[in-house]
């Protein structure tokens, strides 16, 4: 028989079924306790979000009142460079939440056991977001800073669309691309406009700058700090892109999920 | 008696390698069933087909009468899983391992019911341990544990007794028995030990190379292969396959 036909033929029988199904919360709270266990006894992940936060605000800190001191300008570089280092915080914080959420189950061999049991994909990625958000909330909270909700916000959903993208990069191209989840929100820190505007990048930068959602949160913060308010016109463009962002992205995770659980490698990443 | 298991022309190609190649078979309630084969021969891809965790490329599986496919929730809460080469995470406590499965699983009194399995596996004094630090034979306690959070009907065993000593083995085959007897749970069991599944399987599936090249009770196929015992069959099988 040809393995292209048939196979058609099964996925076909199988195409009734509802994309979307409710999510059961109790199986979402159980790896959310998982987490907190984990997080109770583990020094580095405790670092992750009170030691390593705290320290880049201070070295930043000192950097910007010494520059003031300088009188090198006339704009607030203590505001300013202090807002971007929390904002930064937010989005990178988001991102490695899931990203590395993923990977300690890659490293315990755990995934076989997870995918064993009644649990969905859309439980397992709500519960890494849940996470992530708790990560966030104490990030935030030992700063100091109480982080306009709406600016976070976007920074979140984006963040959390980078760290999903970064998961789907790794089930595409197994364990050589982990390294992706701590380097990937690099790749997009000089062109997302945290420490100055965009109207510092290059001209043939600029437009690049504009299709990244964070863009929009560091230069509504700027806004914000020089005096002008709140940028309804730059939140929801970040917004839209998010949206646009995260919905391509859930397309995108599911397809490879799927191209994984096809190629027999789910349990093969390590 | 009811089939819990219903295999139909089930097939996984990988590229250009057929690993099950239009198997069927069924599985019937509270029996023990042993998949047998050499490396290679589709067993752990069969299995893990079985619990969804690959997907085939044409095929039916049925659980208990319902497609795995379009029921998968329902039937996976019906359903686990041992296997000595996947881990617990190994930075919890053993409580807090079966504290999260239980939920996972739904299991209403939690502690109610890790209670219950940890004096019939006797792993009391294991519960406040790290993981990390359990010998293999605590592993393998505390992975069938595990596999006993939900009640499980239908329980797939990936060599159980793999890496434990005769002492630990022989009386995790006897635990194994014990929940067969009391809790009526179906197994499909693989395993490399001839011996180990003559004591505990009536009935074997020989696979090879993704198809099913034999399948009865052990004292059946020794018969039939005119064989001292199922050691000595599966060594032919093996064998024949290599020579063609």
């Amino acid at each position: 028989m040809d393995e292209k036909i048939s196979t058609k033929c099964f996925y076909k029988s199988r195409e009734k079924k509802p994309l979307i199904k409710a999510m059961n919360f109790h199986r979402i709270n159980a790896l959310i306790l998982r987490n907190l266990y984990l997080y109770q006894r583990s020094i580095p992940r405790l670092m992750d979000i009170l030691y390593w936060p705290v320290m880049e605000l201070l070295v930043w800190g000192f950097l910007s009142v010494y520059i003031e001191k300088l009188s090198l300008g006339t704009f607030n570089a203590v505001t300013i460079l202090l807002g971007a280092i929390i904002f930064w915080d937010i989005l990178s914080n988001a991102q490695r939440a899931v990203s590395v959420a993923f990977l300690e189950d890659v490293w315990e061999k755990n995934f076989l056991n997870l995918f064993v049991t009644p649990l969905r994909v859309s439980e397992f990625l709500a519960a890494t977001g849940i996470i992530g958000f708790i990560r966030i909330v104490i990030v935030v909270a030992v700063a100091g800073v109480l982080a306009y909700f709406l600016y976070a916000f976007n920074l979140l959903v984006f963040g959390w669309t980078l760290g999903l993208f970064t998961i789907a990069i790794i089930l595409r191209f197994g364990s050589q691309a982990q390294i992706l989840a701590w380097g990937f929100i690099t790749l997009i820190q000089p062109f997302t406009a945290v420490f100055y505007p965009v109207s510092a990048l290059p001209a043939w930068l600029q437009p690049l700058a504009w299709w990244i959602p964070s863009t929009y949160v560091f230069e509504g913060m700027r806004y914000g700090i020089a005096g002008s308010g709140f940028s309804s016109s730059l939140f929801l463009q970040g917004l839209g892109l998010n949206v646009v962002y995260l919905v391509l992205v859930l397309i995108f995770f599911y397809r490879m999920f799927a191209a994984v659980k096809r190629q027999g490698r789910l349990l093969k990443l390590h | 008696m009811p089939s819990i298991i219903e295999v139909k022309g089930l097939r996984k190609r990988f590229g250009s390698v057929m690993a099950v190649n239009g198997i069927s078979f069924t599985v019937d309630e509270g029996t023990i069933t042993g998949l047998l084969g050499p490396n290679g021969a589709g067993k752990t891809t069969t299995i893990q087909m079985l619990l969804d965790l690959i997907t085939p490329t044409e095929g039916e599986i049925l659980l208990f009468g319902k497609h795995l496919e379009d029921h998968r929730e329902e039937l996976l809460s019906r359903v686990n899983f041992s296997s000595p080469y996947v881990a617990l995470p190994s930075d919890l406590t053993v409580t807090e391992n079966l504290k999260t499965f239980a939920r996972l699983y739904g299991v209403s009194d939690v502690n109610k019911k890790i209670d219950e399995l940890a004096d019939f596996f006797e792993i009391r004094d294991l519960l406040p341990k790290m993981t990390s630090v359990l010998s293999t034979g605590q592993m393998t306690r505390l992975a069938l544990t595990k596999a006993l959070l939900n009640d499980p009907e239908l329980l797939f065993l990936d060599e159980p007794t793999a890496s434990l000593d005769p002492d630990i083995a022989d009386r995790t085959r006897k635990l194994l028995l014990r929940i067969s007897k009391e809790r009526g749970v179906t197994m499909l069991y693989t395993s490399h030990n001839m011996v180990e599944i003559e004591e505990l399987c009536p009935r074997v599936i020989f696979l090879q190379k993704g198809n099913i090249v034999d399948d009865g009770a052990p004292d059946s196929l020794v018969k039939k292969y005119g064989r001292k015992d199922l050691n000595e069959v599966f060594l032919q099988i093996a064998r024949e396959e290599t020579a063609h």
